[in-house]
């Protein structure tokens, strides 16, 4: 099973409220584990030690924003993500 | 039980990592730094800083240096083997997408920015058609874009000379400023951090312009060397 992780995009109005809170509710009632980060953005520019560590894994499921961008994100912070990555993008979705 | 997503959204929204395992147990680390937003809990930080930097597509980039030629605030850098990378995020002025449009291969990003490309979204054909026709454009201006706007400035210089006036730039500033935060371009709690008297003056702008050009101009040489 991939490693789920959450970004809440905590520092910008980006992706709509409601669409993380359905992200967040859903997760939350999928009986599953996960880790929530407050912004993938602001833990790359300080290099977060948590973003190699979810580099690290096998199998990971990141949901955030367009793929390209956290790709980039972790690859800048010298930590890049496996192709295998499954990458949500939460900016093209509509609440529902 | 499951865990609640109003107390996890609300650590997340506090600067907190949170680890939520099978059971809906949440274990909560901050992470040093605060969103401007919420309050830092004691002996923390506050950071107004937004994460605002670029995010190079190595996919995409060809190493050409436009960004760091480009870059007044010296965000990027090479680094041992030649290869540009941003070196230096806080410089980065929170909202600028300049150096994005400079790209030729569209290949910087600002993951927070509003619209695309520039956000990350992928590339269309219409994107790359209208980066080549910005090189397109350099070269009818005669190869050189830098010279000819050294060219224009100095006409334009001669021109404006007479009626250069310090406070009537300001109030055009704060205009320009005012304008683009009623467009939702610059949010207002950026727009209260900037010190009007303080910008740089076109000298100082020109003199940044040329360093940066410098620093490219360097780096292609270098680079050239090696191979």
């Amino acid at each position: 099973m991939p490693r789920t992780i959450y970004c809440r995009c905590a520092y910008a109005q980006i992706i709509p409220g409601p669409v993380k809170d359905a992200h967040l509710k859903n997760l939350c009632e999928s009986g599953e584990a996960f880790d929530a980060v407050p912004d993938l953005c602001e833990m790359a520019a300080n290099r977060h030690p948590k973003l190699k560590e979810i580099a690290q894994e096998e199998e990971v499921r990141i949901v955030a924003c367009h793929p390209r961008a956290v790709k980039g994100l972790f690859t800048q912070a010298g930590c890049p993500l496996p192709a295998t990555a499954d990458i949500i993008n939460m900016r093209e979705q509509t609440a529902p | 039980m499951p865990a609640s997503p109003t107390a996890i959204a609300a650590l997340l929204e506090s600067g907190n990592v949170v680890n939520v395992d099978a059971d809906g147990a949440c274990h909560a680390e901050h992470t040093g730094n605060t969103p401007p937003n919420a309050e830092a809990p004691a002996g923390a930080p506050k950071r107004s800083w937004k994460p605002w930097f670029p995010v190079i597509d190595y996919d995409r980039c060809t190493n050409c240096m436009q960004c760091l030629s480009f870059c007044l605030f010296g965000v990027y850098g090479v680094d041992d083997n030649g290869h540009i990378q941003v070196q230096n995020n806080d410089a980065c002025k929170t909202n600028c997408p300049a150096c994005s449009r400079v790209c030729p291969e569209v290949a910087i990003m600002f993951p927070k920015y509003s619209s695309g490309p520039i956000n990350g979204e992928p590339v269309s054909e219409s994107d790359l058609q209208r980066e080549k026709m910005k090189v397109d454009i350099s070269s009818l201006l005669g190869g050189d874009i830098y010279s000819t706007l050294r060219d224009r400035s100095a006409k334009a210089k001669s021109r404006f000379s007479t009626e250069r006036s310090a406070d009537k730039a300001l109030t055009e500033r704060q205009r320009c400023l005012d304008k683009l935060q009623k467009e939702g371009m610059i949010p207002a709690e950026v727009l209260a951090e900037i010190d009007l008297s303080n910008l740089p003056s076109p000298e100082e702008i020109q003199r940044r312009a040329a360093e940066a050009a410098a620093k490219g101009q360097a780096a292609l040489d270098a680079n050239q060397q090696r191979s």
